[in-house]
């Protein structure tokens, strides 16, 4: 085989009156990995399911040419127009698909071996006895640990990883041409992230096929893909091999995509103000659930163990853990959203975790959370100006409407948005907008503590960029004390004095930022470190 | 640039959405028709309700009588009009009282939880397990029959429905993270009901509302066919539809034409009502704005 495995030319797809990708064309070469890469809304996903025959939107069109290449002499398989009993021998034959959420992508009624086995089933004809020993086979591929009982349990079962593990067993069953990866590790954590693509990597290698992995991260398209295509609003702005677009990027956009980035080492914080007062001090905090199962059984998670910190007025902790590490449920417990068990937290002296009635009022008012998901962080029915004014509201810090309304363009200028959003919905605003009124709901009662629980994590990392900037900025004028929650080593390398690494609900170490991302000390927080994609491509 | 709003040109406002679907408008314009009629009876009907004209019994629909005469000689258009009346008069007082009561009970036990959320929804178990027309047989046997008593009945027999539909809703408004960030802000719970969790469960209320109409109205004609409901002289659908029953052989008009009102109404709240769940419910949304946009 020496043509394109996928040869896409002029696609275009619209929903509506409205056209969301505007004539793509593109090549997969055999045994060779094809990155796309773009921001939240720029048409990579519509663009590899209309490629492939997969776009199920109601009211979505795709037009163009999509052929997937030629086998034994024949001609190639035109997918754009291709009847549902065709595309049916080419979904999961031929073309094989992973999809960002392992959690969802899986039946969870169906042990893994029966989904394994399914496609062979279907494509290749196998009796049950041929596919269970190819499905054991493939578990062993991708490694997943024990495959022969593995293959007997229920997605429930397995963790995020071992799920993603077996999504791509199962792209891979039929021993496709064609691999569609569409931001695969984007739900896993940093370092499952790395074994994931390690794997990849691997059977792309042994099965001899072509990926076309998905992702909105350079970072990791760096590190797994041979040629680059960069979208943005549906268009193909730069397509060319990565070390190209890594050393010398044409476009403005792919330059303003690899400068936005965070990297490890690409920049501390402003030094905070020395010897200033202990604002918020934490003491041995424990915090325990009882999780009760479908089933009825009830089971204790231990969700902190013991984890104390100080954070002095003016300066920022930053909070770094993979998800289950109880890095959240600190913030819930700082906030009154969690009953903690043991343990204890002062602010500026005054007791966090005990008040009650008007002293907790009192408390509330001088700490605010700003949450990772900018959309559901807002009520959809509220109008920006009464988010922004509840807390006002709440706490009548203004007399009368007039004097609130006017806080409120003072806010919003505050983070740098127009006064007249004030009369906007929710959904008119884009994802940094919506943040931006989330930091500034947080503001405004002037608190002296700002939890931001991943604040950035969901945001494009140009947007991720912006709003870092202001969190500096506000830092710095307003004398703000961060708690800085994050998964990201490099944001919060970027925005820490003081770092803590969290594990499993443990503290595992806890040092001034500058010492620990120069020589990390515990063997965990090397390999987090390490599990960061570098900030130039592999094949460099 | 690439950070544009979710809420783009395709998203349309849901009044737009509502009118677009043809089944929705016309089933909203034969609601406001038959609220109108309805609401000026007295004075559009041709006769009296009672007006008997004994040699005109059992009389055909014609100039004079367009829905024809019963056994009486009474006008049955007249007649229509005035249960009608009656009929809308129950089936809205006694959802707005369901409404009232259940979407209470229902938001406090979603809310808060715990003992009242145990203690409420048992008692809206126990109310579930029993037949809806045999709860409200047994509401008005003990009151005793009578437009107030049938309102009543229907109005608690309908009262779990909301009570269930509000706190499935709450439940899961609760649990919004804008919820947790008004409770660190130091909100309290009678500004966190009003003005997070009421707006945001309206929806699917609304939708239940209009469906529980149209129930209404075919609780209150059995009710009344049984002869427990409104009470004659007064006219009601279902009891003329009783009277009917001697004479579907000789006048058919009898039964045809109150039967096609309780048909109209009903058939044009359900209707509403499903126009109302694509629009409202965010899932059915997704669909309808597709179809209009093919």
């Amino acid at each position: 085989m020496t043509g394109p495995v996928l040869s896409v030319r002029d696609l275009r797809v619209r929903i509506g009156r409205q056209e969301i990708v505007h004539g793509i064309s593109f090549d997969v070469a055999p045994e060779q990995t094809l990155g796309i890469v773009g921001e939240s809304g720029s048409g990579k996903s519509m663009t590899a399911l209309a490629a492939t025959g997969l776009l199920d939107i109601p009211g979505a069109v795709a037009s163009g040419s999509s052929a997937l290449g030629a086998v034994d002499d024949s001609h190639p398989t035109e997918l754009i127009g291709a009847s549902r009993r065709a595309l049916r021998n080419v979904h999961g034959g031929r073309i094989g698909f992973v999809f960002q959420d392992p959690g969802t992508s899986l039946n969870p009624l169906l042990t893994v071996e029966r989904q394994i086995t399914e496609s062979l089933e279907a494509h290749r004809d196998m009796t049950r006895r041929q596919a269970r020993q190819r499905a054991v086979e493939l578990a062993e591929a991708v490694g997943l640990p024990d495959p022969a009982t593995r293959l007997g349990s229920y997605p429930h079962q397995l963790s995020g990883g071992q799920r993603q593990r077996v999504m791509i067993a199962i792209a891979l069953a039929c021993d496709p041409e064609l691999l569609i990866a569409d931001e695969p590790t984007t739900a896993l954590d940093v370092t499952t992230q790395a074994q994931i693509v390690d794997l990849v990597g691997d059977l792309r290698r042994d099965f001899g096929t072509a990926v076309v992995w998905i992702s909105h991260d350079l970072g990791l398209i760096g590190q797994v893909a041979d040629d680059v295509a960069v979208l943005a609003a549906g268009e193909l702005v730069e397509q060319a091999p990565v070390l190209e677009v890594f050393d010398s990027p044409r476009h403005p956009y792919t330059r303003q995509l690899l400068a936005a980035r965070p990297l490890i080492g690409g920049g501390d914080p402003r030094p905070a103000p020395a010897d200033a007062p202990v604002l918020l001090s934490v003491d041995g905090l424990d915090v325990r659930f009882d999780v009760t199962s479908p089933a009825g059984a009830t089971t204790t998670v231990h969700a902190v163990k013991g984890v104390s910190f100080e954070v002095r007025r003016g300066s920022t902790l930053g909070l770094v853990g993979e998800s289950g590490s109880g890095k959240s449920t600190v913030a819930g417990a700082l906030t009154g959203l969690v009953a903690p068990d043991a343990g204890s937290a002062a602010l500026g002296g005054v007791d966090m975790l005990m008040v009650r009635g008007a002293a907790e009022k009192a408390l509330r008012r001088r700490v605010s959370l700003v949450l990772q998901d900018p959309f559901s962080a807002l009520d959809p029915r509220a109008r920006i100006g009464a988010a922004i004014g509840e807390p006002l509201q709440v706490h009548r810090l203004c007399k009368g409407k007039r004097a609130r309304a006017d806080r409120v363009a003072e806010l919003l200028d505050v983070v740098g948005l127009p006064a007249d959003f004030a009369s906007r919905y929710p959904h008119e605003l884009s994802g940094g907008q919506r943040q931006r009124v989330n930091i500034a709901r947080a503001l405004a009662v002037e608190p002296e503590l700002v939890i931001l629980d991943e604040a950035t994590a969901s945001l494009d990392v140009s947007v991720q960029a912006r709003v870092l900037e202001l969190l500096a900025d506000l830092q710095r004028e307003l004398g703000l004390t961060y708690l800085f929650i994050s998964h990201d080593l490099a944001v919060i390398e970027q925005m820490s004095h003081q770092v803590l690494v969290m594990r499993s609900g443990s503290a595992v170490e806890y040092r001034p930022a500058a010492e620990l991302f120069a020589a990390p000390e515990h063997p965990y927080t090397r390999a987090l470190l390490a599990a960061v994609p570098a900030a130039q491509p592999r094949s460099s | 640039m690439t950070d544009m709003p979710s809420g783009d040109n395709l998203r349309v406002s849901s009044w737009r959405l509502l009118l677009a679907n043809p089944l929705t408008l016309a089933s909203g314009v034969v609601l406001i028709a038959v609220a109108i009629a309805a609401g000026t009876a007295r004075w559009i009907a041709p006769s009296g309700i009672n007006d008997v004209d004994v040699p005109n019994a059992l009389q055909p629909p014609s100039g004079a009588h367009w829905f024809g005469t019963d056994e009486l000689g009474r006008d049955i258009l007249s007649r229509v009009l005035v249960a009608m009346q009656a009929s809308l008069q129950v089936s809205v007082v006694s959802v707005a009282f369901a409404v009232v009561v259940g979407v209470t009970v229902g938001v406090v036990a979603g809310y808060r939880g715990g003992w009242a959320d145990i203690v409420f929804m048992r008692v809206v178990d126990v109310m579930f397990a029993f037949p809806v027309l045999l709860l409200a047989l047994a509401i008005v046997a003990i009151l005793g029959p009578g437009m107030t008593t049938t309102m009543l009945a229907i109005g608690i027999v309908f009262t779990p429905i909301f009570a269930r539909v509000a706190r499935a809703s709450t439940l899961s408004v609760r649990t919004e993270p804008y919820v947790a960030v008004s409770r660190t802000m130091g909100t309290g719970h009678g500004f966190i009901l009003s003005r997070h969790v009421l707006p945001n469960i309206a929806g699917p209320l609304i939708v239940q509302t209009s469906l529980s109409l149209a129930f209404a109205i075919l609780s209150e004609a059995a009710l009344s066919f049984l002869g427990l409901g409104i009470q004659p002289p007064h006219p009601s659908l279902g009891r003329m539809i009783f009277d009917s029953q001697g004479f579907v052989t000789l006048a058919w008009w009898m039964a045809v034409f109150p039967g096609a009102a309780i048909v109209v109404i009903v058939l044009a709240f359900n209707l509403l009502g499903d126009g109302l769940r694509d629009v409202l419910d965010p899932k059915q949304r997704t669909l309808a704005e597709a179809r209009r946009n093919r």
